[in-house]
């Protein structure tokens, strides 16, 4: 039995190609995901250990707010000098020195653009000479306060050279340095990871990257040879007392690798939640082809019957079948796996700028999810057809094939059950417990669901497609051939169906929000002009607050005012918090009710948070900001959340105490009679030394604010494209089997008269109307699915139900060009049948 | 004389394979079919008289030789050509009826016509569906009919678009003697009332019996013809032949 089976395998390979490549393609981002990671991981240890190699032990103040990697950027609490001084009196110290470093220092390019950074923080640091690994490249370090010397990376990245004259931007506005010269690293890096470099005298590192003199971020110890550092830690923690971290170089690298390997996961588990949705698609693909190639073996497993095999036999038949190819499936695909994590690193590294790759390594959580993902998927998706090809009666060896359609009943009230309990699930993860868990499973439960019905849905639907066909012979035929067999149709369809659904689901969702975000924006925000830049980094693009003044006192302005944004400890919670220069001018900038102008102890929240938390005016709240000690605000006032942004909004004396002390957001509301031509360039001029940041129309501040949900649209299509990928995959088998199953008639219809040509068309229409389809049940049920959670989301501020009529037509459009491309091997096939032999086959 | 003939082969010789493994099924045999005739062609298994009548429709390639059908050669066109010769100068029947499953009983029927993108003649569309007797049956698909019915819709498509010569191959083949002697007598009666011109390939003297010439063919070769033949008269000369051999 097991020769035989094996037998039949080889002698169906181009099937089992194409039902083998999903399996394959599911499997290269499961593996390609564990690659990337387990690779990206030992970058980072590397980076770290070497980033840290030239710190015994290191000693920072205690951070005020406890960031993680993955939350924001932590910001560091000044140390005071008197501490270096205390740590150097400490036995096995060789050398203490207080270190300035800080993201922040960004660097204005020849061509007047900020050097951006995706990723690697822009040091801003004092400069205590060359290390073990640095080694200066051109020119010296800055001695006098007006010079600074920066690494190789950015000065490639910035296009400047020693001896110009160079803009930074720090805590302080735009100042000009001149650069003295550039270093790298030891086997010819230009940076450690793509970390941007900028070395300033010690005060001019400590005023512009803390904003006051006499303070260090940390103190990078040398230990004497022969001391353990861990024990000098040990010493140093005593002598300075709990207000501070103490840790060993090692330690440090650890630390800082584990929180980057914490990112990392998320990013693993995007990429396998993709290659999930990739492998479900995947199972429709195989389970179509096995029951195809039952249905076609018909003959073949009923002869073995009657010669006596049992039933458990053909079971396991059908089933080594699967075994063999989810073995080879796997094992191509986790090889492809490995190609796709090297891609990947390299984009990676590429993309945050000179970060050095580890080799690629494959490790053995890859290969055995691989292994099992591959297997198991293929194995599950041939049960189904295995028992079915059981439960052939040896009778029908001897008769003709014609297996009777299966009425469907069953499968239908399976499907509205199914269905249904998705839809439940759905609506009690939206609406009750809100759980991403329930969610996520109730959208699995309803595709299945929808996936049973869709043999139903398919007869009248495709029906009603394929009529647009209908003009022509070919076409007709095709349309017939089409609905010849609802359920081979509504699988192939289905596949394409959950790629498209969840794209359209998406987009409802991204559209709504945009719409909602945008609509919102309209009514409340009355400033003509917005001062503001796109974020692409860790960082907010921010401007000079001085701006703002100047801002006011141009004519035919009305009010003008900035808003500042960090995180903060508010009443024991993190959370995050704006403050202004002035709240009654915001107020009058912004368009919302008059609001009082904070004193240094006073604060407004928004209604909404006040309710939340019992406060009323008058209330003392006690917040923790970044920099500095804990302070009590009073309440004020209140304001209507949509009326003034954020919900907390503190003085313009708590933004001394801000990780980022310039705003991010300035608001500019003309006088009566004023004209947006007469003062918009006098705004921008103000803004020309802050190149991060723009003054725009409202309008444009509007459409740049619902463009974030645009490149997570982008992101979304791009990853599903692989569920799309499989299930045209998936279009091009069911035809190419189609075909093979009628080859006779195909050469019956080539004898009376069809052309060539008109034999590729019949098969295109085929493709073309199970595309559609496809598309048209992904993009209701992706519809409606969006507009589900737009619903459940609408006390969350998005009110504004928006489909997306011109993607969901392109959707359509798209899936017929599939139908198209898909039907092209098949229908070549085809036209190419020898009428004769076509005749003549059995 | 070209015109008066509906089919013509000269000299076809037709080989399969090289070298040892070569096999020549048909070696120079010329015939002509009169149109209006019933002809069959018969032989034993391996004479070539399949191979005959599908090189006669364009189905396959000859070695050597030219097939004509009607006034035009056959042998040498391209695949559009042949694909428009057969589908509208020339009707098969075959013997597994090969309708297709997707239509209707008179879907089928007017397929080649729907292919070529023509309206059939309503008074012959009448003639032949009221010759092969399905009126009421011509909404059913195939898989509703009988045997005999499949093979009634079969011939009627080959008789609708009236080609000049329709080639049967085995067509009781696959029926019981009953339905196979409605066929015969209905192929039979589409020569006498219409002028049809209908080549076929059998092995069974009584389908024969039903012809106005018989062609024997073996070892590729024609051996033996017969004018108006009668199962008898075949039967004779098989075993003749046989002696022969």
């Amino acid at each position: 039995m097991l020769r035989a089976t094996l037998k039949s395998l080889l002698a169906r390979k181009l099937r089992l190609v194409l039902s083998g490549l999903a399996v394959v393609l599911g499997v290269m981002f499961v593996a390609g995901a564990f690659v990337t990671t387990d690779t990206l991981g030992r970058t980072f240890d590397k980076l770290f250990t070497e980033g840290y190699a030239t710190t015994d032990v290191a000693v920072k103040a205690k951070p005020k707010i406890d960031v993680s990697e993955m939350e924001g950027e932590q910001v560091e609490t000044p140390l005071p000098a008197a501490v270096v001084q205390s740590v150097r009196q400490v036995p096995g110290v060789r050398q203490a020195t207080g270190v300035v470093a800080t993201d922040g220092a960004r660097v204005i390019g020849s061509d007047g653009k900020v050097v951006t950074s995706y990723g690697p923080p822009r040091i801003g640091m004092n400069w205590v000479g060359t290390d073990d690994i640095m080694q200066m490249r051109q020119g010296r370090g800055p001695e006098k306060d007006t010079e600074i010397a920066v690494n190789e990376a950015v000065a490639k990245a910035a296009g400047i050279k020693v001896g110009d004259r160079v803009g930074v931007l720090t805590q302080l506005p735009k100042k000009t340095f001149t650069l003295v010269g550039v270093w790298g690293y030891t086997e010819g890096r230009d940076s450690i990871g793509g970390v941007q470099e900028v070395a300033f005298t010690e005060p001019v590192a400590q005023r512009s990257m803390l904003g006051e003199t006499g303070v260090f971020t940390q103190i990078t110890v040398r230990t004497d040879d022969g001391a353990k550092p861990s024990d000098v830690r040990d010493r140093i923690a005593a002598q300075v007392g709990g207000g501070y971290d103490v840790k060993t170089g090692e330690q440090l690298a650890a630390d800082s690798s584990a929180e980057f390997k914490e990112a990392l996961s998320f990013f693993n588990n995007i990429l396998l939640g993709f290659a999930g949705v990739a492998l479900f698609v995947g199972t429709f693909l195989i389970l179509n082809t096995f029951s195809i190639i039952v249905a076609q073996r018909t003959r073949e497993l009923a002869l073995m019957r009657a010669l006596g095999a049992g039933r458990r036999q053909v079971i396991n038949s059908v089933l080594i079948e699967a075994l063999v190819i989810g073995v080879i499936a796997a094992v191509l695909g986790l090889g492809a796996g490995v190609g796709v994590g090297a891609l990947l690193v390299t984009l990676f590294g590429s993309m945050s700028g000179g970060l050095d790759p580890a080799p690629v390594g494959v490790p053995l959580a890859a290969i055995l999810s691989s292994l099992i993902v591959g297997v198991v998927v293929t194995v599950v998706a041939a049960v189904l057809p295995a028992l079915r090809a059981s439960r052939i009666s040896p009778i029908a060896a001897m008769q003709d094939v014609a297996t009777p359609d299966r009425p469907l009943t069953r499968v239908t009230v399976t499907g509205a059950v199914i269905g249904a309990a998705g839809a439940t699930m759905l609506g009690v993860g939206l609406y009750g417990t809100s759980s991403l868990w329930l969610i996520l499973g109730g959208v699995l439960v309803t595709f299945i669901g929808v996936a049973l019905l869709t043999p139903l849905i398919s007869k009248p639907v495709v029906a009603g497609l394929g009529r647009l066909f209908s003009w022509s012979v070919p076409g007709r035929l095709g349309r017939l051939n089409s609905g010849r067999n609802p359920r081979r149709t509504a699988i192939t369809a289905a596949a394409l169906m959950v790629g498209i659904a969840l794209v359209t689901g998406v987009t409802v969702v991204m559209d709504s929000a945009k719409s909602s975000l945008a609509a919102q924006a309209e009514s409340t925000v009355k400033a003509e002009i917005v001062i503001g830049g796109d974020q692409n980094g860790p960082r907010p693009p921010t401007f000079d607050d001085a701006v703002l003044a100047q801002a006011g006192a141009v004519p035919g302005v009305r009010a003008a005012a900035g808003v500042w944004n960090d995180q903060a400890v508010v009443d024991g919670k993190r959370t995050y918090v704006n403050a202004t220069d002035d709240l009654a001018e915001l107020a009058d900038a912004y368009g919302s009710p008059a609001l009082p102008a904070l004193k240094s102890d006073q604060m407004a929240v928004s209604t909404q948070e006040a309710a939340e938390n019992g406060w009323g005016t008058g209330d003392a709240v006690k917040v923790q900001l970044p920099r500095g000690e804990e302070h009590t605000y009073s309440i004020v006032a209140t304001y209507d959340e949509d009326a003034i942004p954020g919900s907390y909004m503190l003085p313009a004396a708590a933004t001394k105490e801000f990780g980022i002390t310039q705003p991010f957001l300035g608001f500019v509301r003309l006088a009566d009679g004023a004209t947006m031509a007469g003062v918009l360039p006098q705004i921008k001029a103000l803004v020309a030394d802050s190149p991060e940041v723009a003054a725009t129309d409202r309008s444009s501040y509007i459409d740049q604010q619902a463009g974030t949900f645009d490149t997570v649209i982008t992101m979304v299509q791009v990853l599903l494209g692989l569920a799309i990928l499989i299930a045209v995959l998936g279009v091009v088998n069911t035809l190419a089997l189609s075909v093979l199953e009628r080859t006779r008639e195909l050469g019956l219809l080539r004898a009376v008269g069809l052309g060539r040509a008109q034999t590729m068309r019949m098969v295109t229409v085929e493709a073309v109307v199970i595309s559609v389809f496809g598309a048209l049940l992904g993009v209701v049920v992706g519809a409606g699915l969006g507009a589900a959670v737009v619903q459940a989301l609408e006390s969350d501020g998005i009110t504004d139900l928006v489909l997306p009529w011109t993607q969901m037509g392109l959707y359509l459009v798209l899936a017929a060009l599939v139908g198209v491309l898909a039907a092209v091997l098949p229908s070549i096939k085809a036209a190419r049948l020898n009428v004769l032999a076509a005749i003549a086959h059995d | 004389m070209i015109g008066t003939k509906a089919a013509r082969a000269d000299d076809v010789w037709k080989v399969y394979g090289k070298g040892e493994a070569q096999v020549v099924a048909l070696r120079g045999v010329s015939a002509s079919f009169e149109r209006g005739k019933f002809t069959a062609i018969m032989g034993p298994s391996g004479s070539g008289k399949s191979t005959l009548m599908h090189c006669l429709a364009g189905l396959d390639t000859v070695t050597r030789g030219t097939v004509h059908i009607g006034g035009t050669e056959v042998t040498g066109l391209g695949d559009k050509a042949l694909t428009r010769l057969r589908r509208d100068r020339v009707g098969f029947i075959f013997q597994q009826f090969n309708l297709l499953p997707t239509l209707t009983a008179a879907e089928n029927i007017r397929l080649p016509l729907d292919i070529a993108g023509r309206k059939p003649d309503p008074q012959w569309w009448d003639t032949v569906i009221g010759t092969v007797g399905l009126g009421d049956r011509l909404g059913h698909r195939p898989s509703q009919l009988s045997g005999g019915q499949q093979q009634r819709v079969a011939c009627a498509r080959a008789l609708m678009s009236r080609p000049d010569v329709i080639f049967a191959d085995e067509p009781t083949g696959n029926l019981d003697s009953k339905a196979g002697a409605e066929i015969l007598a209905f192929l039979r009666s589409s020569v006498m009332e219409h002028g049809q011109t209908i080549v076929m390939v059998t092995h069974d003297p009584v389908a024969a019996g039903y012809t106005d010439r018989v062609v024997f063919l073996a070892d590729g070769e024609i051996v033996a013809e017969l004018d108006n033949p009668t199962p008898e008269s075949v039967l004779e000369q098989m075993k003749a032949g046989e002696v022969l051999v």
